[in-house]
């Protein structure tokens, strides 16, 4: 098979992997829209936190409430994209813990593909629509003018987005492979990415700005971007600045490759 | 053809004993024991054969599927199984092989059993043609006409376990491996489970390497026995070595006669 061949068969494959999470969500009629309903409400709190904040003050650290608005939803779909689907990673230590995990071995497919195909969470559509809400919002309280050079931002700043919370819950599963133990300790970084990114990361100063562009790379894909989108900046760069998330992803998936090697299986 | 030379596998284990005293220092200073699973372990399978795996619990016999299946990677020795390393070249060894593990299922819990069929058909990239067949042949010999359009999770362990061996050669491998594939099961399912791989292995020249604790099985399925303890092989001939080595007619008395004289168990 040639390289397109390889990638559409691999599509293929992972659509075939969705179709079948999606029929065994709607197994569970119920259950299936009470979570999407509780995953609508559960992100609200940020919301409501948001809104209060500014009853309050009308100006955080030179940002008004509608960048901060346009901030918390962009990152809010970023990681609810993630979410969906690279909710396999974020589960991956139950895959590791009943054994799951030889059975992907056994399969002449890549590890990731399974892993990724093993759980689509369409459930969390319910926090994605609460973010288009927020975001159509934020849009209209900021009066935002449409260019092209901003449409192309954000397009950018949801695919940096997904790639760079789906590499860190790459990196949560590959944590998996050493320890299952104490591994909430990554919850600081993908959860706690989202509710810190609901604001510019510069509102936090300057240490924490390095980190977050050097480190983990959140502010190439929220604050430099997102001058672009509330009239800041024109600098057409930082509309590319998302893309570094690539090189972020490419690390993370070294490091699962390292994770996969020094797998030993448990039990029998 | 499966050849194994002088294979070994080392766990490092954690040791402590009881008590919160000493789960307090283990936190700083932890005693490590080191477990040989293999040891030199070695034997040759020729294409076609039936074999039996056996030996008590913790004796290696996981330890050896997981390495000839490619899921785990020794710390010496040489495998090869038809001229491929399973560790080494995972991906074009593993489309050769299917794997019945008895205690953990490979069907979709929540759905029918034939939406987990097409899509192993994708992962295995069967042509629909070859899959019409070997699904048609899969129905008719396990009975599972009635059973493909049921939810995993509304079927009896008898009715699952027949849907397991049968996913499992949806992509007619060359090689099957059961691991506990009768555990569970009431009499009828046994000898139908039994009756079927038996017919697998004469009619598609399946080789078949069977794990198991129940001798039955071993009497019913297998030819040729390897029985594995504290890590090496002890035995490699037929069900009538057994019965003279453990000094039973009873293959299940013989077992245990066996293991007891190796001080295996």
């Amino acid at each position: 098979m040639n390289g397109t061949g390889r990638v559409k068969d691999m599509l293929h494959l992972y659509v075939h992997y969705v179709s079948l999470n999606v029929r065994s969500a709607m197994q569970h009629k119920a259950s299936f829209f009470l979570q999407i309903t509780g995953q609508l409400l559960t992100s609200c709190t940020t919301f409501l936190g948001i809104y209060f904040m500014f009853l309050r003050f009308h100006i955080v650290a030179g940002y008004t409430y509608s960048d901060v608005l346009l901030c918390f939803s962009v990152v809010l779909m970023q990681f609810s994209l993630a979410e969906m689907f690279a909710r396999g990673f974020d589960t991956f230590s139950g895959m590791v813990r009943r054994g799951e995990f030889d059975r992907i071995l056994v399969r002449p497919r890549g590890e990731v593909l399974q892993v990724l195909g093993s759980k689509f969470e369409l459930t969390r559509i319910g926090r994605l629509l609460q973010a288009v809400i927020v975001f159509v919002y934020g849009v209209f309280a900021a009066r935002v003018h449409w260019t092209a050079l901003r449409v192309l931002t954000l397009v950018s700043m949801l695919l940096g987005g997904i790639l760079l919370f789906s590499g860190l819950f790459l990196v949560y599963a590959a944590f998996c492979f050493f320890t299952l133990e104490g591994l909430e300790f990554m919850n600081v970084f993908t959860d706690g990415g989202r509710e810190y990114g609901k604001y510019p990361i510069d509102v936090y100063g300057k240490r924490m700005q390095q980190f977050a562009t050097f480190i983990i790379p959140y502010t190439l894909v929220q604050y430099y971007p997102l001058q672009i989108l509330i009239g800041r900046s024109d600098n057409w760069v930082y509309a590319l600045y998302p893309m570094g998330a690539l090189v972020f992803l490419a690390a993370c998936y070294a490091f699962w490759r390292f994770g996969v090697r020094h797998y030993t299986s448990s039990g029998s | 053809m499966i050849v194994m030379e002088n294979i070994c596998k080392t766990y490092r284990v954690q040791r402590r004993s009881a008590g919160i005293k000493e789960a307090c220092r283990s936190l700083f200073c932890r005693d490590y024991e080191y477990i040989h699973a293999l040891d030199n372990v070695s034997f040759t399978i020729h294409d076609g054969e039936m074999i039996g795996y056996m030996g008590p619990n913790g004796a290696g016999k996981s330890s050896t599927i997981k390495i000839l299946s490619g899921i785990l990677v020794p710390d010496s020795g040489k495998c090869e199984i038809d001229g491929l390393t399973p560790w080494k070249n995972r991906v074009a060894h593993v489309s050769r092989i299917g794997v019945v593990f008895g205690q953990r299922s490979q069907l979709w819990w929540d759905i029918p059993v034939i939406d987990s069929f097409e899509l192993l058909r994708d992962i295995y990239a069967v042509p629909e043609k070859r899959y019409r067949e070997n699904l048609e042949e899969l129905t008719e010999l396990l009975q599972l006409s009635e059973l493909l359009k049921t939810p995993t999770r509304q079927l009896s362990l008898g009715q699952r376990m027949r849907c397991e061996i049968a996913a499992a050669l949806v992509h007619s491998p060359s090689l099957l491996f059961l691991d506990e594939p009768t555990i569970g099961l009431d009499a009828v399912s046994k000898l139908a489970v039994r009756d079927f791989i038996r017919r697998q292995n004469s009619e598609h020249g399946t080789t078949v390497i069977l794990t198991t604790h129940d001798m039955q099985d071993i009497a019913a399925i297998a030819r040729r026995v390897i029985l594995i303890g504290k890590g090496r092989i002890l035995l490699d001939g037929t069900l009538d070595d057994i019965r003279r080595e453990g000094g039973a007619d009873d293959l299940e008395k013989a077992a245990a006669g066996l293991y007891r004289k190796l001080e295996i168990s």
